[in-house]
C-alpha cells in the first residue's frame, strides 16, 4: 500500500468530519430538526470536534453548538454540563477570527436562557475572554463579544456588575465610536442591558463618558441604532435625578423630538420612555421638557400610534401633570386631555386603560379649572363606568376610583356632575353631592338649573343613613330651596295631591 | 393753852368718836373698796381704750398709707402692662397689615403671577403649535422621501425587467406579447420596451481598463502557456495561477499617466472653454478712462500698490529712499595692494 493511499484515508476522514459538522450546523437552523438532533446525541458528537486539529471543523462545530443551544435551555444546559464552555473559553484567546465569532455566539446562546446559565458562563471565566475579544481589531468579533456580554448582563444585577467589573464598559464605549452600524447597535444595546439594573451600574457607564457618544448618535438615520441609543439613555436616566440631569445636559432635547415621528415604532416608544424617565424625577426636568415642546410632540405621537407603544407617552403626561398645577395646565394647553380621552376609548387592554385613567387623575386633581377641563371632555362617566365594570381588573378599578375621587373633589362644573347623580354608587355619590352642596348655596343660576334638570328630585329620592356625610350633604342642598319647591319635588307628592282631591268635599 | 385744855376736855369725845368713826369706816370699807375699784377700773378702762384707739388710729394711718402706696404701685404696673399689650396688639396688627400686603404683592408678582402664567401658557401653546408644525413638516418630508425612494426602486426594477424582456418588443411585422391586437392600446410594458435599450450580452464585457494601461500588457496573456487543471509537480493550484494572471496591472501613478497628459488636458480645457463661450470677442469699454485710474491705497497698509519689478526687470535691490546716500565704510582700506604696479615691477622689483 503506497503512502498516497494512506494519506487519502486521512484526507477522507477529515473531509467527512468537516461535512458532518457543516451538515449539523445547517440542520440546526431549522426548528423542527432540533428534537431529532437532540435525541441522536448530537452534543456528545460535536464536543470532540471542537478540539479538532482543523480550524474550519472547529468553527463549524462551534456554530452548530451555538445554534442548538439558542433553541432551548435544555440544550444550553447540556452544553454547560458537557463541559464545553471551558474548552471554548480557553481557545477563545488564540484562535482565528471566525472561530472567535462562533465561540462568542455559543456563549451568547447559552447565556441568553436564564441567569443560572449566564452565571455558568461567568464562572467558566467567559467574561475575561469576551472582554479580550472586545479589544480585537475585527468588528465582527467585537460585535459577537458585545452581544454575548449584553445577554449575560441582561439577567440580573450581580451578573451586570460582573460584566462591569470585567472592565467591559470602556471597551463598549470605544465600540460605540466605531464606524460599523451593527457594532454600534449591539454595544448600545449591551450598555442598555448593563444600565437597567441599578444606579451604580448606570453611574459606572456614565463615568466612561458614554452619554456624549450616545447623544451624538441620536441624530443618526439608522432606526435600529436609534432604538438602542434611546433605550440606553432611558435606562440611564431612570435611576436618579443626577443621572437624568446628565442625560439632559447632553443637549439631546429639542433635537431628539423629530424621532417621535420616526416610522419605526420602537424608536418612538423608546424616546417616549426616555422622556418619561426624565420627567418623572423633578418639576424642573419636567418643565424643561415642556418648554422644549416635548409634551406637544408626545401628544401627537399618541395620536399616531396604537396599542402598547402608547404606554410610555401616556405615563409621561401623567408624570408631568403630577408635579405641579402649572405643568398640568401645560399638558391641558397642549391638548393632552382630548388625546387621552381618545386613548381611553381606543385601548382595550386593562393596564393601558389604568395608565390613562391615572394620568387623567393627575391632570384633574389640582384645581377646579383642571377638573373642569377633564369633565368637559366627558370623561367622568367613562371613569365611573370603568370603576363599576366588573370586567376591569382590580388595579384599573382602584385607579379609576382614585382618579374619579380626586377629580370630583375639585370639580365645580355642575352640568358634568349631574349625570353622575343617576348611576353612581353611594361612595362616589358622596363626593358628587359634596360638590353640589358647596356650590349651590352661592349660585342662584345653578340652583335653578338643578331643579329644572330634575336634580333636586333625584337628590330627594336618595336614601341615606341619617347622620352619614351623604345625608348631611343632602340636607345642605335641600336647605338652599324654599319649602314648597322641596315638597313639590319630594317623591310621593303627586299621590298626596290626589289623596287631597279624594278627601275634598265640595260644599 | 386753851386749845390744849379744850382738847383735853374733848379727849373722851374724841376717843369715842374715833371708835365710832373706825367702826363706821370698818363697816363701809368693803363697800368703799368696791367703789374705788369700780372707779379705778372704769378710769383704767377709759384710759386703755383711749390708748388703744390711739394705736388703732395710728395703725390705720400706716396701713392706709402702705396700701395706697402698694396699690398705686400695682396700678402703675397694670397700666404699664396694659399699655405694652395695647402697643403690642397694635404693632402686631400693623405688622400683619404690612406682611399681608407685601406677601400678596410678592406672591402676585413673582410666585403666582397671573399675567406671567397666562403669557407663559400662551407662549407654550404657540411653541407647541410650532413644534407640531415642524414635526408635521419633517414627517411629511420623510414620508415623501421614502415614497420617492420606493418609486425609484420600483422604476429601476421595471427598467431591469424591461431590459431583460426586450426581445419581446413587437416588430413592424408582428406584434409582441405585450401588444395584443385584440386590445385598443398596447400594454404599459410595450411602451417601456420601446424606450429601453436592450441588455448587452454578458459574453462581451467592455474592458475599460485597456485604454489606461500601456500597450503590450494584455497581449502578453495570449502568449502565456495554457494552464492545466491538475498540474503535475510542485506547482500552485490552477485557480491561483489563473487569478495571478488575471490580476489587473497596478501601475504607479507615473506609469499610469500618459506622457502627453498635460497637452491633452490643455486641449480639453480649451475645447470646453470654446464650447461654453457665448461670444468670441469680448466686449470692451468704449472709453479708455479706466486705464488711467490710479489705485487708491488703503489707509492702513504701508506698501504702495504696484507690481514689484524685482526679478522681472532687474535683480538689484533698489533704494526705496531716494535721498539716502549709499553706505560708506569708515575703516581705512587695506594698503597692502595699494601700491601694486606702482612700487613693484612685474618682476617684483621696486620701480
Amino acid at each position: 500500500m503506497s503512502q498516497k493511499q494512506i494519506l487519502q484515508a486521512f484526507e477522507q476522514y477529515q473531509r467527512e468530519r468537516m461535512k458532518f459538522a457543516q451538515t449539523v450546523a445547517e440542520l440546526a437552523t431549522r426548528h423542527q430538526n432540533i428534537e431529532t438532533l437532540q435525541s441522536a446525541g448530537v452534543m456528545s458528537l460535536l464536543r470532540p470536534l471542537l478540539l479538532d486539529a482543523v480550524p474550519s471543523i472547529q468553527q463549524s462545530a462551534a456554530l452548530a453548538i451555538g445554534r442548538l443551544a439558542s433553541y432551548n435551555d435544555d440544550l444550553a444546559e447540556a452544553v454547560v454540563k458537557g463541559g464545553i464552555l471551558p474548552q471554548l473559553i480557553d481557545s477563545l484567546g488564540d484562535k482565528n477570527l471566525f472561530y472567535k465569532k462562533a465561540a462568542a455566539f455559543v456563549l451568547r446562546a447559552v447565556a441568553k436562557h436564564s441567569p443560572e446559565l449566564a452565571q455558568a458562563v461567568v464562572d467558566c471565566g467567559g467574561l475575561d475572554a469576551l472582554v479580550i475579544c472586545l479589544e480585537e481589531f475585527d468588528p465582527g468579533v467585537k460585535e459577537a463579544a458585545a452581544w454575548a456580554l449584553g445577554y449575560i448582563a441582561r439577567h440580573n444585577d450581580s451578573l451586570a456588575q460582573a460584566v462591569v467589573d470585567a472592565g467591559a464598559v470602556p471597551l463598549l464605549v470605544l465600540c460605540l465610536q466605531e464606524p460599523e452600524i451593527a457594532l454600534k447597535r449591539i454595544s448600545a444595546s449591551t450598555l442598555s442591558d448593563i444600565c437597567k439594573h441599578s444606579p451604580e451600574l448606570a453611574q459606572s457607564v456614565v463615568d466612561t463618558g458614554a452619554i456624549a457618544h450616545l447623544a451624538r448618535m441620536t441624530l443618526s438615520s439608522d432606526a435600529k441604532l436609534k432604538r438602542h441609543v434611546y433605550s440606553t439613555l432611558g435606562q440611564i436616566s431612570r435611576h436618579s435625578v443626577d443621572l437624568a440631569e446628565m442625560v439632559v445636559e447632553a443637549e439631546i432635547f429639542p433635537n431628539a423630538l423629530p424621532s417621535l415621528k420616526d416610522p419605526d415604532e420602537y424608536v418612538r416608544k423608546n424616546i417616549s420612555t426616555l422622556m418619561r424617565e426624565i420627567t418623572k424625577h423633578t418639576p424642573e426636568l419636567a418643565q424643561m421638557i415642556v418648554n422644549a415642546g416635548g409634551v406637544a410632540a408626545v401628544i401627537d405621537y399618541l395620536g399616531d400610534s396604537r396599542g402598547n407603544v402608547r404606554l410610555p407617552g401616556i405615563m409621561m403626561l401623567g408624570y408631568v401633570a403630577a408635579h405641579s398645577e402649572n405643568l398640568a395646565m401645560a399638558v391641558i394647553v397642549s391638548k393632552g386631555v382630548p388625546q387621552l380621552a381618545i386613548c381611553l376609548a381606543e385601548e382595550t387592554e386593562d393596564h393601558m386603560k389604568a395608565a390613562t385613567v391615572w394620568a387623567l387623575g393627575q391632570i384633574g386633581h389640582h384645581t377646579p379649572e383642571h377638573a373642569r377641563v377633564v369633565a368637559l371632555s366627558n370623561l367622568l362617566p367613562k371613569l365611573l363606568s370603568l370603576y363599576l365594570d366588573t370586567q376591569s381588573s382590580e388595579d384599573l378599578q382602584v385607579k379609576a376610583k382614585k382618579s374619579l375621587k380626586s377629580i370630583l373633589q375639585k370639580c365645580t362644573y355642575l352640568p358634568a356632575l349631574e349625570p353622575l347623580l343617576y348611576d353612581a354608587p353611594s361612595n362616589v355619590l358622596k363626593h358628587v353631592l359634596c360638590q353640589f352642596s358647596k356650590v349651590l348655596p352661592h349660585d342662584s343660576k345653578a340652583r335653578r338649573l338643578f331643579v329644572t334638570s330634575g336634580g333636586l328630585k333625584k337628590v330627594q329620592e336618595i336614601k341615606a343613613e341619617p347622620g352619614s356625610p351623604l345625608q348631611e350633604h343632602i340636607n345642605t342642598i335641600i336647605t338652599c330651596y324654599p319649602e314648597e319647591i322641596v315638597r313639590y319635588y319630594s317623591p310621593g307628592y303627586s299621590e298626596e295631591l290626589l289623596e287631597r282631591i279624594e278627601n275634598y268635599q265640595p260644599v | 393753852m386753851a386749845r390744849l385744855v379744850k382738847l383735853y376736855d374733848q379727849i373722851e369725845h374724841i376717843k369715842e368718836q374715833f371708835f365710832i368713826r373706825n367702826r363706821i369706816a370698818e363697816e363701809n370699807r368693803q363697800k368703799e373698796n368696791a367703789a374705788a375699784v369700780k372707779i379705778q377700773s372704769w378710769f383704767h378702762g377709759c384710759r386703755e381704750r383711749a390708748y388703744l384707739r390711739y394705736l388703732h388710729r395710728n395703725a390705720t394711718v400706716i396701713q392706709k398709707t402702705w396700701r395706697a402706696f402698694s396699690a398705686r404701685r400695682y396700678f402703675r404696673q397694670r397700666v404699664k402692662v396694659a399699655y405694652c399689650l395695647m402697643n403690642l396688639n397694635f404693632y402686631n396688627e400693623m405688622a400683619v397689615k404690612i406682611q399681608k400686603t407685601w406677601r400678596g404683592y410678592y406672591v402676585r408678582r413673582y410666585v403666582h403671577n397671573y399675567y406671567a402664567r397666562k403669557s407663559y401658557l400662551e407662549n407654550l401653546a404657540k411653541k407647541n403649535e410650532q413644534v407640531r408644525k415642524e414635526l408635521e413638516e419633517l414627517a411629511e418630508q420623510q414620508k415623501r422621501e421614502r415614497e420617492r425612494l420606493a418609486i425609484e426602486r420600483e422604476e429601476k426594477e421595471k427598467y431591469m425587467q424591461a431590459q431583460r424582456l426586450h426581445f419581446l418588443l413587437s416588430t413592424k411585422q408582428r406584434p409582441g406579447v405585450f401588444n395584443s391586437p385584440f386590445r385598443s392600446e398596447p400594454d404599459e410594458m410595450e411602451l417601456r420596451l420601446r424606450t429601453v435599450k436592450p441588455l448587452r450580452a454578458r459574453s462581451a464585457p467592455k474592458e475599460r481598463a485597456v485604454d489606461q494601461q500601456p500597450s503590450g500588457f494584455l497581449s502578453s496573456i495570449e502568449r502565456l502557456p495554457p494552464i492545466h487543471k491538475t498540474p503535475q509537480g510542485p506547482f500552485r493550484p490552477a485557480a491561483e495561477v489563473q487569478r495571478q494572471r488575471q490580476r489587473p496591472l497596478e501601475p504607479s501613478l507615473r506609469v499610469a499617466t500618459s506622457i502627453t497628459a498635460l497637452e491633452e488636458a490643455r486641449e480639453e480645457l480649451r475645447q470646453r472653454e470654446w464650447g461654453t463661450r457665448l461670444i468670441d470677442q469680448p466686449f470692451l469699454p468704449f472709453s479708455k478712462d479706466h486705464r488711467n485710474k490710479e489705485h487708491e491705497a488703503f489707509l492702513h497698509t504701508h506698501s504702495p500698490y504696484h507690481q514689484n519689478a524685482y526679478g522681472t526687470k532687474y535683480f538689484r535691490e533698489e533704494n526705496k529712499v531716494q535721498g539716502k546716500k549709499p553706505f560708506k565704510t569708515v575703516f581705512t582700506t587695506c594698503h597692502v595692494f595699494d601700491k601694486f604696479g606702482r612700487f613693484y615691477s612685474n618682476a617684483g622689483k621696486i620701480v
